[in-house]
């Protein structure tokens, strides 16, 4: 299998979503990790994009205003009695 | 979850399977079928539920595309409507969650672009800042960190503050990159799903979602140092 150069840290901080992607190929996988294994600076950016990523996932939206939502029920009542359901 | 974190230091884990937030949806995968067999059959209340969870997620959604929230609300209706009368063409060959977004980003942009707000999301795939870097360059000194990254602190994952933040940051970014990123990290799609909900190809889907994060992570970063 072919090896890639070392990368530089200012590299690293681009590849980031081809290596949470999972969009790598294995030589370049390699050496990124390699890079992370020796840079702690590297590594806590890493950390640092899994967090924002976790925490993004814990937006959670508005619940509907409640008159809109009787709105939708009702046009689905209607639907329902014309026949469609 | 910062167990989780830590343990990638030295196992080289696939990062893919970590991070899906979308737990709901993986925990009861079967749960979208039975409502939906329920709903051919005419059933209220699995409309109800349906409606519960995936509304509000709709109504947030159109409004990356659309001026105001009753214009949002119009569309939201129209996809609703347009899922009723569509539901016996629907095949399961996507996710209910994947065509249900992907009739709504449809309907959000047309009407967006009838507003004027919103160009096609192709022609503005990269919203034109195509020069920037994830990081300032300042940071670095010869290629390599001059001022480092800092951990990331157990208690700063679950601070209510870090994920308002992370909020601001996202509504601040480009219309297409808040699109990709909503779509990825806030509401959990796969980037095949997030792709067909938006019609982008793999490397702008990639792209966006690299620049997106790149400025929601700095935001974060900021944070940090704030509090640190």
């Amino acid at each position: 299998m072919s090896t890639v150069r070392e990368l530089s840290c200012r590299e690293i901080v681009e590849l980031v979503t081809d290596y949470v992607e999972g969009t790598m190929d294995e030589p370049l996988r390699a050496a990124f990790e390699a890079h992370l294994a020796g840079c702690d600076g590297c590594d806590r950016y890493l950390e640092q994009i899994e967090a924002t990523i976790r925490i993004a996932g814990t937006i959670e939206p508005d619940a509907l205003p409640a008159d809109f939502r009787a709105g939708l029920v009702e046009a689905f009542r209607d639907f329902a009695a014309g026949g469609h359901g | 979850m910062g167990a989780q974190l830590r343990g990638r230091r030295r196992a080289p884990v696939r990062l893919t399977l970590l991070y899906r937030p979308d737990t709901a949806t993986r925990l009861h995968p079967d749960e979208d079928a039975a409502l939906l067999r329920d709903l051919r059959a005419g059933d209220e209340q699995a409309f109800e539920r349906l409606l519960d969870k995936y509304g509000p997620s709709l109504l947030r959604l159109a409004r990356l595309y659309v001026s105001s929230r009753a214009v949002a609300e119009e569309v939201v209706a129209d996809t609703w409507l347009a899922v009723l009368t569509g539901l016996e063409r629907f095949e399961e060959r996507s996710s209910f969650k994947t065509w249900l977004f992907r009739i709504l980003t449809n309907k959000a942009k047309t009407r967006g672009q009838r507003e004027a707000r919103t160009l096609p999301l192709s022609s503005l795939a990269f919203d034109g800042d195509e020069e920037e870097t994830a990081v300032d360059v300042d940071r670095f000194s010869a290629g390599h960190w001059a001022s480092p990254p800092r951990g990331v602190p157990e208690e700063r994952l679950l601070a209510g503050e870090a994920r308002a933040r992370i909020e601001e940051a996202i509504a601040a970014l480009p219309p297409n990159q808040r699109a990709v990123i909503t779509l990825r990290d806030v509401e959990g799609l796969s980037a095949e799903e997030a792709r067909n909900v938006l019609g982008v190809s793999e490397t702008n889907q990639r792209v966006l979602l690299h620049r997106a994060r790149s400025k929601v992570r700095a935001a974060f970063e900021r944070y940090l140092e704030e509090t640190a």
